[in-house]
C-alpha cells in the first residue's frame, strides 16, 4: 500500500505532506480536533489539537501508546463517541464539514465515504447475523439493489479478501470464524460501498504475527481496489514503517511528530520519537545491547503538566520546555513537523535517539538497577558443563473434547501438547514461542504442576516430578517461581504490596520477612517507601516489577515467565525485559519464557523453542534460528514481523502463509505444518508423500539446532 | 437441534414425574382429610368416615405408598381423583386451569415485553430520567409483596372510578355476571375486570425484566458490533435495535422460565384477591379442606406449565442465537 516514497524538493508548502499525493486535494482533513470527556477538573482531555489530512491513495500511520488518543480521535472523526464527549474543531470530508453534521448526513458519509475497521475482529460482527447478510446490509445502506444482489455481492468480497469458499462461508455465522477470517469479513464490509477514506484502528493487534501479514495484505489489495486513503492506527513501530506514507506520532492527545515514514524513522527530532524507537526490541539485532525504556509513565489525561507533556520523562529537557507546550513546527524536510523546544538543536547537532538517551543523567532507567554494560557480564561456563535445571523429555498432554450440555459425551481428543522435549541449564533463558493456540500455555502449566505427566517426562532441578515426594515438592515450588502475563490479575487488590511479597515468605515460615521484603522492592526497581500501597496505585511495569519481586522472594533458581511483557506498552516493556536480564546475572536465575513476540525472545533468550500444533518445529540457539532458520514455519513466522526499519522492509520479501492453524482435535498426517507449508508446494509427489505420511522428528542440523522438517535448509529472512 | 429438544424433553418429563410424586407424598402426608368429618354434630361413625376416605383414597389408615400407588395409578390413565366433596378432580381443575392460562399468559407476555423494552430504552438513555424513574419504580415495586401490591391496585382502581365517576377498572372476578349486551359489551366488561389483575401479576416481570435487560444491553452497547453497525451508516436507532436488542434479548430469553414460577405463586394471590376462580385461588382453598389430590393435581400443573415454558425457552434461545443451534 505504499504509494511513492521520493519526495519532490519545494513541495511541501503544506505541513504534512508529501510525495505525489500533493497534487490531489485532500479527502480527509482534520483540523485542531479536541476531544474531552467530562467537565470541570476532572475533564479528560482525550485529544488535543490533532491536525492531519489525507489524500486519495495515501496511507497515514498513528502511532503512540496506550491512552495517547489514537482511538478517540478516529471515533471522532466518525462521529461515533458517546454524548458526553465534547468535540470541537474541524473535520472535513471531501471538503465538507462532517463534525456536528446531523445525523442524517453522517449516515450518508458513514460506510460510503468514510468506513472504519475495528480492532478486535472477535467483537466486531453482530454474534446473532449470517458474516454474509451482514454485508449485505452494508450493501444495501448505501446502494439501491435487491436483497439478492447484495448478497452476491457480499460473497464477491469475501472473496476478494480471500475467504476461501466464499460462496458457502457467506453462510456462516461470526463463531465459526476465526479471528483472521472475521477481521476479513470486518474489511470487505468496510470496502462493499468504495469507500474514499478507511479508518483502521489497530486493524492486527490482536492476531497472530502470520495471520497480521495475510491481514495486512488484504488491506493492501483492498486500498488498491478502492483507491482509497488510510488511515493506519497502531501502536506497532514495525506494521507502520512496512505499511505507511507517513507517519504521526501522538503522545498525550497531541501529535508531537509527523513526517514521512524515512523523515520519522531516520531523521527524528522529537524526543518522545526517539524514546519509542530506542525501546523497541529488534527482530534483526540480537541481544547484549539493553534497550533503552523511557523512563515514568505517560502524563494522566486529567493532570497534564502545564508545559511540553513529554518533559517530566525527557532526558534532555530544560527549563523552557516546562513554561509552555511546543508548538508543532516544521523541521529539516519540508512536511516534517516535530513538537519539541529543541527540536531545532537535535537537527542541527544530528542527534542519534542513542545519543539523547545516554545524555541526561547517566542511567535512562532510574526505576529499574543500573544495567551492568556487556563487557561487565558475568562470565558463563560453556553450556555443557551447566545443570540442568528443567528438563522436560516427550511431554504429552491431550485434553478430551466433550459435547453436550445435559448429557456430555468426548467425541475427540484436543492434541494441545504432543511430545515435545527441551532442556534449560543454569543461567540461561529458553524462550518458548508460537502463535496462540500452538500449546505454549499448556506446556507451562504442566511443568507447573509438578506432578507425573499424562506422557513422557518432567524433571526439575533433577528431581522427576513423577516420583516426588510431598516434602521434596514444596521444596521444588521454592526453587521453580512463576510470572504471569496479566499483572493486574495475578496481584490481590485488597492486599498492599508489603502483603504480596510477604505472602510467599511466610508461607515457608519466615519470620521476620521486613528486611527482605525492602530489598526485593528495591531489587526490582521500585521505591521501598511504597510498599504500603496497593497494586491498583501501580502502573502496569511496576505492577508487573512487583509481581517479579513476589517470585523471587523465595530465591528460586527457575522463573517461568508466561507472556509477562505483553500487555506493556514497548517504552515499560523495556524496563521489565532489562530488569529481568540484569537479575538473571545477577542471581544467577534461568528463565523459561513463554511469548508470541519473537522480537522480545530474541533480545532476553539464549534458546529458543519454536512450537506449532503441540510440537516443536524448531529448537536451538536464539542467533543460529533467528539468523538461520531451517523450518518454513520459522521462516514464514520470521518473515511475518515487520521490522520498525523502513528501508528494510521496502527490501524485505514476506512469506505469507495460506489459510489458519489446523484445529489440534485433528492434526494433519505426517508433518503438521503440511497443509500451510510453502515448502510443501514446490516439492514432487515422492517427497510431498513423505511429508503426508512420515511424522519429521527434531533432527540436529548443526551444533545446538534442531529442526523437525524433512528437507530444511537454511534461509535468511529477517 | 430435534435431538436436542428431544433429550430436552424426556428429561422434563422425569423431573415433572418426580416433583409430582414428591408433592403427593407431602400433602398426603402433612394434609388430614379425617378431620373434616370429625367432631362433626351429629357425630358420623368411625366406620362411614372409614369407608368415605377409602372411596375418595384419602384414608390414613391405608399406609402412604399404597395411596400413592392407587393415585399414580389413576394419574397414568389421565384421572386425579376425586376432590374431598367428591367431585372429579380433573374436571373441576380443567375449568379453573383455563382461567388461570388466561391470566397468566397475558401478565406474563405484557410483562416480559414490557420490561424488556423499559431496560433497554433505560439502558439507551443511562443515567438519564427515563433511566433513573426506572430504576426507581423497578426497586418500589420489587420491595412491595404481591398482596399489597395487589391492594394498592385495588385502592388506586376504586378512586379512579371515583374520581372520574365511572366504574373504569372492575375489581372482583372474570366478568359481570348476568350482563346483557352483544360480543363488544362483553368483551369491554372482560377487559374492565382483567386490567388491575394482569397490572398486579406483570408490573413485577417489568420489574424485574427491565432490571435485567438494562444491564444486558449496556454490556451489548459497548461492543464493537454496534460501532461496526453504525460505522456502516445505519442510523443509531436502527443500529440499537436490529443488532444490540436483537443480541441482548438471548439472555433475557434464558430468564423467562426462571420468572415463570414466580407468577405461578403471585397468581394465586392476585386470583384470591380479585376473586377469580382459578387454580391458585383453588389451591389456597384445597389446602385449608385438606383436599390432598387437588393439592396434587395442582402441583403436576404447576411442575408441567414451569416445564413447558423451561421448554419454550429452550426453544427460543436455540432460535434466536446461532451459537447453541450446532450443540
Ligand atoms: N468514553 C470515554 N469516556 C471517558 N474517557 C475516555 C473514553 N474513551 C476514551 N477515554 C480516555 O481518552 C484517552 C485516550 O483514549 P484512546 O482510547 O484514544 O487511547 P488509544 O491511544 O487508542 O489507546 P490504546 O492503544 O490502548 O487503544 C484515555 O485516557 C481514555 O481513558
Ligand atoms: S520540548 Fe523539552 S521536554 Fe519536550 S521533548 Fe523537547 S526537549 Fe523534551
Ligand atoms: S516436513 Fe514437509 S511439510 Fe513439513 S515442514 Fe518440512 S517440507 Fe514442509
Ligand atoms: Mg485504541
Amino acid at each position: 500500500m505504499r504509494e511513492c516514497d521520493e519526495r519532490q524538493a519545494g513541495t511541501g508548502a503544506r505541513p504534512g505532506t508529501n510525495g505525489r499525493a500533493d497534487l490531489a486535494d485532500p479527502v480527509l482533513e482534520v483540523t485542531d480536533l479536541d476531544v474531552t470527556f467530562g467537565s470541570g477538573p476532572d475533564a479528560v482531555r482525550a485529544v488535543r489539537g490533532v491536525s492531519y489530512a489525507v489524500r486519495p491513495g495515501e496511507v497515514l500511520g498513528i502511532v503512540g501508546e496506550s491512552g495517547s488518543g489514537k482511538s478517540v480521535t478516529s471515533l471522532a472523526v466518525m462521529g461515533l463517541l458517546p454524548p458526553h464527549a465534547h468535540v470541537t474543531g474541524s473535520v472535513r470530508l471531501r471538503g465538507q464539514e462532517i463534525l456536528g453534521a446531523t445525523e442524517k448526513t453522517l449516515t450518508a458519509f458513514r460506510g460510503k465515504t468514510i468506513s472504519m475497521v475495528f480492532q478486535d475482529p472477535l467483537s466486531a460482527l453482530t454474534p446473532v447475523y449470517r458474516v454474509g447478510d451482514q454485508i449485505a446490509e452494508a450493501v444495501r445502506i448505501h446502494q439501491k439493489v435487491t436483497g439478492q444482489q447484495a448478497a452476491r455481492r457480499a460473497v464477491e468480497l469475501l472473496d476478494l479478501v480471500g475467504i476461501p469458499n466464499a460462496a458457502q462461508r457467506a453462510k456462516a455465522f461470526p463463531h465459526e470464524f476465526s479471528g483472521g477470517m472475521r477481521q476479513r469479513a470486518v474489511i470487505a464490509m468496510a470496502i462493499a460501498n468504495d469507500p474514499d477514506v478507511i479508518l483502521c484502528d489497530e486493524p492486527t493487534t490482536a492476531l497472530d504475527v502470520t495471520i497480521q501479514a495475510q491481514v495486512l495484505e488484504v488491506l493492501k489489495r483492498a486500498q488498491r481496489e478502492t483507491g482509497a486513503a488510510i488511515v493506519l492506527i497502531t501502536h506497532d513501530l514495525g506494521v507502520v514503517a512496512g505499511s505507511v506514507d507517513r507517519v504521526l506520532v501522538m503522545y498525550a492527545g497531541r501529535p508531537v511528530e509527523v513526517g514521512s515514514v524515512d523523515d520519522v524513522y531516520y531523521r527524528v527530532r522529537m524526543p518522545y520519537t526517539m524514546g519509542l524507537l530506542a525501546s523497541v526490541p529488534r527482530l534483526d539485532r540480537g541481544g547484549g545491547q539493553p534497550l533503552v525504556p523511557i523512563e515514568g509513565n505517560p502524563p494522566s489525561p486529567s493532570a497534564l503538566p502545564p508545559g511540553c507533556p513529554f518533559e517530566p520523562r525527557c532526558p534532555i529537557a530544560v527549563p523552557a520546555c516546562a513554561e509552555a507546550e511546543p508548538a508543532l513546527e516544521p523541521v529539516g524536510s519540508p512536511g516534517h513537523l516535530a513538537a519539541c523546544v529543541r527540536a531545532g538543536e537535535i537537527e542541527a547537532e544530528g542527534w542519534s535517539p542513542a545519543q539523547v538517551y545516554h545524555a541526561g543523567t547517566g542511567g535512562p532507567d532510574e526505576q529499574g538497577p543500573e544495567t551492568p554494560p556487556v563487557h561487565l557480564r558475568p562470565v558463563r561456563l560453556p553450556r555443557d558443563e551447566r545443570d540442568v535445571v528443567l528438563e522436560v523429555k516427550d511431554l504429552t498432554k491431550h485434553h478430551p473434547l466433550m459435547k453436550g450440555a445435559l448429557f456430555r459425551r468426548r467425541v475427540g481428543t484436543v492434541h494441545a501438547v504432543d511430545g515435545i522435549s527441551f532442556d534449560i541449564r543454569r543461567m540461561e533463558t529458553l524462550g518458548l514461542v508460537g502463535e496462540s493456540g500452538c500449546g505454549k500455555t499448556t506446556t507451562l502449566m504442566e511443568i507447573l504442576q509438578l506432578t507425573r505427566p499424562q506422557h513422557g517426562t518432567i524433571a526439575v532441578l533433577g528431581h522427576d516430578t513423577a516420583r516426588l515426594t510431598a516434602r521434596e515438592r514444596m521444596a521444588i515450588r521454592r526453587d521453580m517461581q512463576v510470572v504471569f502475563q496479566d499483572p493486574l490479575a495475578s496481584l490481590d487488590p485488597r492486599m498492599t504490596v508489603y502483603d504480596i511479597i510477604a505472602e510467599p515468605l511466610r508461607t515457608h515460615g519466615i519470620r521476620d520477612p521486613g528486611p527482605r521484603i525492602r530489598e526485593l522492592i528495591r531489587l526490582v526497581g521500585l521505591d521501598a517507601a511504597h510498599a504500603a500501597r496497593y497494586p491498583q496505585d501501580f502502573s502496569g511495569g511496576q505492577r508487573q516489577r512487583i509481581g517479579i519481586a513476589r517470585a523471587l522472594a523465595l530465591e528460586p533458581r527457575l522463573l517461568v515467565l508466561d507472556e509477562p511483557v505483553s500487555a506493556l506498552d514497548v517504552s515499560i516493556q523495556a524496563g521489565v525485559i532489562n530488569l529481568l536480564e540484569d537479575l538473571k546475572n545477577r542471581l544467577g536465575l534461568s528463565y523459561l519464557f513463554v511469548a508470541h513476540d519473537l522480537a522480545v525472545v530474541r533480545h532476553i533468550a539464549d534458546r529458543v523453542a519454536v512450537m506449532y500444533l503441540g510440537k516443536i518445529a524448531e529448537i536451538g540457539q536464539v542467533g543460529q534460528v533467528y539468523d538461520a532458520p531451517m523450518h518454513p514455519y520459522t521462516q514464514a513466522l520470521l518473515s511475518a514481523i515487520p521490522l520498525p526499519d523502513p528501508g528494510k522492509e521496502r527490501s524485505r520479501r514476506r512469506i505469507l502463509l495460506e489459510g489458519d492453524l489446523p484445529s489440534p482435535a485433528s492434526p494433519p498426517s505426517g508433518c503438521r505444518f503440511r497443509t500451510r507449508c510453502p515448502k510443501f508446494k514446490t516439492l514432487d509427489e515422492t517427497d510431498q508423500a513423505r511429508c503426508v505420511d512420515e511424522e519429521p522428528q527434531v533432527r540436529r542440523l548443526g551444533e545446538d539446532h534442531g529442526v523437525s522438517c524433512h528437507f530444511a535448509e537454511k534461509l535468511d529472512v529477517v | 437441534m430435534a435431538g436436542f429438544l428431544l433429550r430436552r424433553l424426556l428429561n422434563y418429563l422425569v423431573l415433572i414425574v418426580v416433583a409430582t410424586s414428591l408433592a403427593y407424598m407431602l400433602a398426603a402426608g402433612a394434609l388430614d382429610p379425617r378431620s373434616n368429618y370429625e367432631g362433626r354434630n351429629p357425630p358420623i361413625p368411625q366406620a362411614v368416615i372409614d369407608a368415605r376416605l377409602t372411596e375418595l383414597n384419602l384414608n390414613d389408615r391405608t399406609p402412604l405408598f399404597d395411596r400413592y400407588l392407587t393415585w399414580a395409578g389413576g394419574v397414568v390413565h389421565g384421572d386425579f381423583g376425586k376432590t374431598v366433596a367428591g367431585g372429579s378432580v380433573g374436571e373441576d381443575l380443567g375449568r379453573r386451569a383455563g382461567v388461570t392460562l388466561r391470566l397468566i399468559t397475558i401478565g406474563l407476555i405484557l410483562g416480559s415485553v414490557t420490561g424488556v423494552f423499559v431496560g433497554a430504552y433505560a439502558a439507551v438513555k443511562q443515567y438519564g430520567v427515563f433511566d433513573r424513574l426506572s430504576t426507581g419504580a423497578s426497586f418500589v415495586v420489587l420491595a412491595v409483596p404481591t398482596v399489597v401490591l395487589a391492594n394498592i391496585l385495588i385502592i388506586a382502581g376504586v378512586w379512579f372510578n371515583g374520581l372520574v365517576g365511572a366504574q373504569v377498572f372492575l375489581v372482583s372476578g372474570e366478568a359481570t355476571p348476568g350482563l346483557q349486551g352483544g360480543f363488544a359489551t362483553q368483551a369491554a366488561d372482560r377487559l374492565q375486570h382483567l386490567i388491575l389483575p394482569t397490572l398486579s401479576l406483570s408490573l413485577g416481570l417489568i420489574a424485574v425484566y427491565s432490571r435485567y435487560q438494562r444491564n444486558m444491553m449496556l454490556d451489548v452497547l459497548g461492543a464493537d458490533f454496534i460501532r461496526t453497525a453504525m460505522a456502516k451508516g445505519l442510523r443509531r436507532r436502527t443500529a440499537l435495535t436490529r443488532h444490540a436488542l436483537r443480541t441482548a434479548l438471548i439472555p433475557a430469553v434464558t430468564y423467562f422460565a426462571f420468572t415463570f414460577g414466580s407468577l405461578l405463586v403471585g397468581t394465586t394471590f392476585t386470583e384470591k384477591i380479585f376473586g377469580w376462580h382459578g387454580m391458585g385461588e383453588q389451591l389456597v382453598n384445597s389446602i385449608s379442606t385438606n383436599d390432598v389430590n387437588t393439592v396434587a393435581a395442582i402441583s403436576c400443573f404447576a411442575a408441567f406449565a414451569v416445564l413447558a415454558a423451561s421448554l419454550a425457552s429452550d426453544v427460543l434461545h436455540a432460535v434466536l442465537d446461532p451459537r447453541v443451534r450446532v450443540g
